[in-house]
């Protein structure tokens, strides 16, 4: 059972593969920006949970910094994807255009919070 | 300021003299010691020549040796005035007066063209000052011989411009300009109008000088007084900046009196008690702390001391306390006020006034001790006794010259203490029982010694103080405080008065009615007796010893003892150290840890980089008209600066600052970007549609 079930997942994970492997380049760069905010998002909780919270807003500004910004990948990674019906008429310029000013008001109370 | 000062300091020194009547010392040898000491010269001279002559005026008149010589460079400073052409009045005068009493080498031909000024500058003069000035520097040059057939011409002329100036008060104006009317004008007018007398040729009217005495009688009706017999002028007006203060107004009134007096056949007749007056105000200062001041009071005194009007006698007495049990006998003496020794007169004691205003003894005179000055009276009447008394004494002169007239006043008042040693006769304590008043036990002191009585009573009982006083002469006496003293170990006290009837006083603790003041404290008491007074030569704070009290437990709503304070003066200690509680600081990490993480949290990023390589990304896109071009790079570059701010927002900057420019980098960024967007969007459509 185990040795199938193992099996089923190489199997499962491989289909998963190479179906990733067909998606457009510029979304492949929009999931490994999402990575990279996500992990540094991690390692900043586990500082934290290793030295205790006590700048709380440091804390606060740095892993929601993280997360904004991932967040804000993910819109932009829905919708620039053309094969998303709901944005079809809309520009992939102009989401990006979003994305940056969003990510530039982002940071801004970022940094004000950080303290 | 110092000026100020010396005023009040004035008041304050008259004020203290008890009222109605006080005891003027002459001048004697603290004012010597205190002259020296106040005019110290610096390097060899003592200032201006005006201080100088002060310094010099008063050390000839106190008779001190000045110690440090100042003669070399006071008579250069008075050569180089004398031989100068361009001095001032002012100052020839005060070289003059310093030369007067150093006697310095003067160059004649200086004194010939000094003359000449002095003439022409008493033809020109408009004010009061520039005519003392120039006639006081003639008739000092006339005193030392300098210029023995020195004369005015023009006596009468002068006389009459310095009589203009007269005021119907009395007073004197500075000038005709100048409207305000001065006492110390009016001395100073005076003096001048004595030297013109004794500079002129010929006989000044008599009818003038008539006029003259006129003026100084209603000068002196504006005299002012003091409550203890001292005299003074002042001006009016005090904030005027030509105001002198009172010292300095009477003392120039005082020489211009004594110098008129001094040139005039006829006496000036001013009433004798008016002069000696003037006399208790100068000696009433005691000694000044200011040097003008000082050499006023003794400039004046040294004229009153020889003046022609009435010369004033000062009864003194060198003790106020006198001492029954020591015998000690009623010293007076009468001096002038410089001290030196007065004409031969009587002392009449006529009057003493005790506490109830009734003279006590009959006129008695003094005998005098001519070896020691001193009016003595050996043994005070049988009718003295301690206590504080108001001595008159009287002054009867004894045959006189005509020209000789002195101002003794009528009668003088001086305070007296009496003391003497109070007798403490048959003191004894005794706790006594309540009802009957039957002794329980009875204890004799000795209040002269040491004793400790020790006695025990509970609250039903009584303790009974009694003792006697006499006074030497055998009466009763009241003395300021009796007062029995009881103290608790636990410190606190009671006080409690002792009555008197007649010669014996008693005390009588009641317990019973005593318990709540006692704040229901059982134990042992210390007792503590207080008998004083001024007089009392032997006045006692004694510890008699202790009583053990039995006082019943206290009901519930009784009054608690204050807390003593473990040492009175522990209050004036440190006081106990605060300790703050701050909020403990959180624990920080380690430094190498938070280096680790930092490291750490580049990580992914380094991971982004390699995965964008991995994936073979690449610029191919990027425009390449110079147009697009350069908006794609300005955009780029706008939001590396925005980021730029931000870091730096983090950094320094403050939040307006950084909106500030955020706004102003926001709108190019908007414009930048949309331009460029725009452009790859129309070429990708293109590229699309085509």
């Amino acid at each position: 059972m185990a040795r199938s079930s193992g099996k089923d997942a190489q199997a499962l994970f491989h289909s998963l593969r190479t179906a990733y492997a067909a998606t457009p380049t510029n979304l492949k760069i929009i999931d490994l920006y999402v990575g990279f905010a996500v992990l540094t998002a991690v390692i900043q909780v586990v500082y934290m949970a290793l030295v205790g919270s006590f700048p709380f807003n440091s804390f606060l500004s740095g892993v929601l910094s993280c997360v904004g910004t991932a967040v804000l990948a993910v819109c932009l990674r829905i919708q620039v994807n053309k094969e998303n019906k709901e944005f079809k008429d809309l520009a992939p310029e102009r989401a990006f255009a979003d994305f940056v000013l969003c990510n530039l008001v982002l940071h801004l109370v970022i940094m004000n919070f950080l303290g | 300021m110092a000026r100020n000062l010396g005023r009040f300091l004035v008041l304050i020194l008259l004020v203290s003299i008890c009222d109605a009547a006080s005891v003027f010392q002459p001048i004697s040898d603290s004012h010597r010691s205190a002259a020296l000491e106040l005019f110290t010269p610096v390097n060899g001279s003592f200032g201006s020549l005006e201080e100088t002559y002060e310094a010099l005026r008063t050390f000839e008149v106190l008779g001190v040796e000045n110690k440090s010589d100042v003669r070399h460079a006071s008579c250069a400073s008075v050569s180089k005035t004398l031989e100068s052409s361009s001095s001032s009045l002012k100052d020839l005068f005060f070289a003059l007066k310093v030369n007067g009493i150093l006697k310095c080498k003067i160059n004649e031909k200086a004194l010939e063209g000094i003359i000449s000024r002095l003439k022409a500058a008493i033809n020109d003069a408009n004010s009061l000052l520039d005519l003392y000035h120039s006639i006081g520097s003639l008739v000092l040059m006339k005193e030392q011989s300098l210029k023995a057939d020195l004369h005015l011409s023009d006596a009468k002329g002068v006389f009459h411009s310095i009589k203009a100036l007269s005021q119907s008060d009395g007073r004197w104006c500075y000038s005709s300009s100048n409207p305000q009317s001065s006492a110390y004008a009016a001395g100073i007018a005076l003096e001048t109008l004595a030297g013109v007398v004794s500079l002129s040729s010929s006989e000044i009217d008599q009818s003038m000088i008539g006029a003259l005495r006129n003026d100084v009688l209603k000068l002196f009706d504006g005299i002012e007084k003091y409550y203890n017999g001292a005299s003074y002028f002042d001006e009016k007006l005090i904030d005027s900046h030509e105001n002198q203060g009172s010292i300095s107004t009477t003392s120039s009134v005082v020489r211009g009196i004594t110098a008129f007096a001094a040139v005039t056949e006829e006496s000036l007749n001013l009433p004798g008690d008016k002069i000696l007056g003037l006399a208790r105000f100068f000696l009433g200062i005691g000694i000044p702390g200011d040097s003008k001041d000082f050499f006023n009071q003794i400039d004046s005194l040294a004229c009153l001391e020889n003046n022609r009007v009435s010369i004033p006698l000062i009864l003194s007495l060198p003790s106020t306390v006198l001492s029954l049990t020591k015998k000690d006998s009623l010293k007076v003496r009468v001096n002038t006020v410089l001290g030196s020794s007065a004409p031969p007169l009587t002392v009449k004691l006529v009057g003493a006034l005790g506490s109830k205003d009734t003279s006590l003894i009959d006129s008695q005179e003094l005998k005098f001790n001519s070896e020691t000055g001193v009016h003595i009276l050996n043994d005070l009447p049988k009718s003295i006794d301690v206590g504080s008394y108001m001595f008159t004494f009287e002054i009867v002169l004894h045959e006189l010259e005509p020209e000789e007239v002195y101002a003794t006043g009528d009668q003088t008042k001086v305070p007296i203490f009496v003391t003497g040693i109070v007798k403490i006769e048959n003191a004894e304590i005794a706790v006594l029982d309540s009802d009957l008043g039957s002794i329980e036990t009875q204890k004799q002191l000795d209040l002269a010694g040491n004793n400790i009585a020790s006695l025990s009573a509970n609250h039903l009982q009584k303790l009974r103080l009694s003792f006697q006083l006499t006074t030497p002469r055998r009466h009763a006496f009241q003395p300021h405080q009796a007062l029995l003293k009881l103290r608790h170990e636990s410190k606190a006290e009671h006080i409690f008065v002792v009555g008197s009837s007649g010669k014996q006083f008693q005390l009588v603790l009641d317990f019973l009615g005593l318990v709540e003041k006692f704040f229901y404290l059982s134990g042992r008491y210390d007792i503590e007796l207080t008998v004083g007074d001024a007089v009392m030569e032997n006045s006692l704070l004694r510890a008699l010893g202790h009583i053990e009290l039995d006082i019943p437990e206290p009901p519930e709503k009784a009054p608690h003892p204050p807390l003593q304070p473990v040492d009175p003066y522990s209050r004036y200690g440190p006081k106990a150290e605060i300790t703050h509680i701050f909020r403990a600081p959180e624990k920080r990490p380690p430094k190498e840890l938070s280096l680790t993480f930092l490291g750490l949290t580049i990580l992914p990023l380094l991971g982004f980089l390699i995965g964008l390589l991995r994936l073979e990304v690449n610029l191919k896109n990027f425009p390449t008209k110079a147009a697009p071009a350069t908006f794609a790079l300005l955009f780029h570059i706008g939001i590396g600066v925005v980021l730029l701010l931000y870091v730096l927002f983090w950094l320094k900057l403050d939040l307006f600052t950084t909106l500030k420019a955020l706004g102003l980098l926001g709108a190019f960024l908007v414009f930048v970007g949309h331009r460029i967007l725009s452009y790859l969007a129309a070429t990708s459509s293109k590229l699309k549609s085509a």
